[in-house]
């Protein structure tokens, strides 16, 4: 193994790990402002996918107009499974756990369903893009243009989160994660909040399903193996961080590259599965978290 | 300002408060005492929204009741809750600036800062500290603080002297007395029968969830018989 392969493992590595991260962030915003884990967190990344592939049929304009129309579309999806099922869920009597779990579970496996009905279990992939099959050549290293240009897009959806998070409504988010209860007393309607969050944390996915589709597959079932890496990147950074999200989406880029490259490709998903079992044996509210 | 009329609230069928009626006149420092349960801060509570009610509450021309607690914090009332419930983790420039959110867009919605620093000069030292970092006095100052900043018509304080040494809750009366000089009225539950009493203008008494007697606060405090049957002195 020459250092150049290495090196150019561990770029490939960060560039997957920064839209690890961002998946993981949107799962960690809602995760740690109301406590609810949206297991559909995975077939949204799916629908965004798929939303950017039917623009691009549609209008073959590329990224520039995908990008927009998906991040408002899963905006809205957000919001509108908040209002229609989670803030319903929220306000069931009895098992209101279990409850919040099989909501978003069974819409999971609905919206799998719907893809599948749509648009057949084909693998598809914007293979003709303007980011498709060129790279980027970087004191000898070869970088696909689609995932450079992806890990950017991520990187800049971090940076906005991170914006909104110091602006007047990001203090609202803040505070209403800290007592959903007493933000009522200084006027703040804490659906309106939620819901928002919930628009946001679909947003963030929704940039990372555009970017992706760029350069990766998607059929029906794609989400589950990104929501299972999004879980353990969210479990690793500490649940609510975004910059634990961040650290450790690119963390375990990282490790499944290298694993993939000392081990065995097949195995690529092992050395990821150690670290957190050691993470959770070690330092159970991950690497940023405040539990 | 404020008027009640035959309010009642139960938690999960039990009886808390049986049809209360009072007033509360635009200006005055009123007090609400009683023993422990009597019922006082669910009083609070019905009024501020954040439990349903029966009967009809009303500020001016407004009826407060079927609102929404965040709807009538719009309104213009403020609870500073039992327990302050401040956010722990943010600091204290955060909770104080907080309680102008809903005026968000409105240029002077931070203006009542400068009030509250000349209330509680010890906010203003400690803007970066988080919340749950203060002391209790100080935990009370911004509860006190933050409800401030939402510029409200009626205050309404559930026992501020909770778990404070006396030259504080001095200090936090008479802070009370400059905010009602200010403009804003005020609805005060106390423990600190004394205190409280001698900061008000009228007084109601609460026992069992009903208001057994009401008058000038100078009143009840010279009332020796109020005081040893419903006050337990
Ligand atoms: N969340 C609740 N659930 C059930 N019962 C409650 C609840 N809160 C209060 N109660 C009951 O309602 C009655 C009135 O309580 P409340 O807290 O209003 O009294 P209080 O006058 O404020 O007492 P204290 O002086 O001890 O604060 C009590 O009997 C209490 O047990
Ligand atoms: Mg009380």
């Amino acid at each position: 193994m020459t250092p150049v392969l290495l090196l150019q493992v561990m770029a490939l590595g960060l560039l997957t790990g920064l839209v690890y991260a961002l998946v993981a962030a949107g799962l960690s915003l809602i995760f740690g402002l109301m406590d609810v884990v949206n297991f559909a967190h995975g077939q949204f990344l799916m629908l965004a996918m798929y939303a950017a592939f039917a623009v691009h049929a549609a209008s073959g304009v590329g990224v520039a107009l995908e990008l927009p129309l998906v991040v408002l579309l899963l905006f809205v999806l957000g919001v509108a499974t908040y209002r229609g099922l989670i803030a319903r869920a929220l306000g069931v009597a009895t098992n209101r756990g279990m409850v919040q779990i099989f909501v978003t579970f069974g819409l999971g496996i609905f919206l799998t369903g719907a893809a599948q009905f749509v648009f057949g279990g084909d693998f598809r992939s914007i293979g003709d893009g303007m980011l498709a099959n060129r790279s980027l050549i970087l004191h000898g290293l070869h970088l696909p243009l689609a995932q450079v240009a992806a890990a950017v897009v991520c990187l800049l959806a971090f940076a906005a989160l991170a914006l909104i998070s110091r602006t007047e409504f990001g203090r609202a988010l803040a505070a209403t994660r800290e007592d959903r209860e007493a933000v009522a007393l200084i006027g703040i309607d804490r659906n309106r909040i939620f819901a928002l969050g919930w628009g946001l944390g679909c947003a963030a996915v929704g940039v990372a399903g555009v970017m992706l589709v760029q350069f990766y597959y998607v059929s029906p079932n794609v989400g589950a193996d990104f929501a299972l890496i999004a879980y353990v990147t969210v479990a690793l950074g500490g649940f609510g961080s975004l910059l634990g999200a961040l650290v450790a989406g690119i963390l375990i880029g990282e490790v499944e590259a290298l694993t993939a490259l000392l081990l065995e490709p097949s195995l690529k998903q092992v050395g990821m599965f150690a670290i957190y079992l050691a993470v959770l044996m070690l330092r159970p509210r991950g690497l940023f978290g405040r539990l | 300002m404020l008027r009640l009329e035959g309010v009642s609230a139960a938690y999960r069928g039990l009886p808390a408060l049986r049809g209360i009626s009072l007033e509360v006149p635009a200006g005055a420092i009123v007090a609400v005492v009683g023993a422990n349960g009597a019922g006082k801060s669910t009083l609070l509570k019905a009024i501020a929204g954040l439990l349903p009610v029966s009967g009809r509450i009303a500020l001016d021309e407004t009826r407060l009741d079927r609102m929404a607690a965040w709807r009538v914090a719009r309104h213009g009332v403020a609870l500073v809750p039992e327990g302050r419930r401040l956010f722990p983790r943010l600091p204290v420039e955060d909770n104080l600036r907080l309680g102008a959110y809903a005026r968000r867009g409105q240029p002077d919605r931070f203006a009542p800062l400068s009030l509250v620093f000349d209330l509680f000069p010890r906010l203003q030292e400690r803007l970066a500290q988080r919340a749950e970092t203060l002391s209790g006095g100080e935990q009370q100052m911004l509860a006190i603080g933050r409800a401030l900043m939402t510029q409200p018509r009626l205050l309404m304080l559930d026992e501020p002297s909770q778990g404070l040494m006396p030259r504080l809750v001095d200090d936090i009366l008479a802070a009370v007395v400059r905010i009602r000089a200010g403009g804003v009225t005020v609805l005060l539950v106390e423990q600190r029968l004394a205190e409280a009493l001698s900061i008000a203008d009228h007084a109601h008494v609460l026992q069992t969830g009903r208001v057994v007697m009401s008058g000038p606060a100078a009143a009840i405090a010279a009332d020796s018989a109020v005081r040893r049957a419903y006050l337990g002195l």
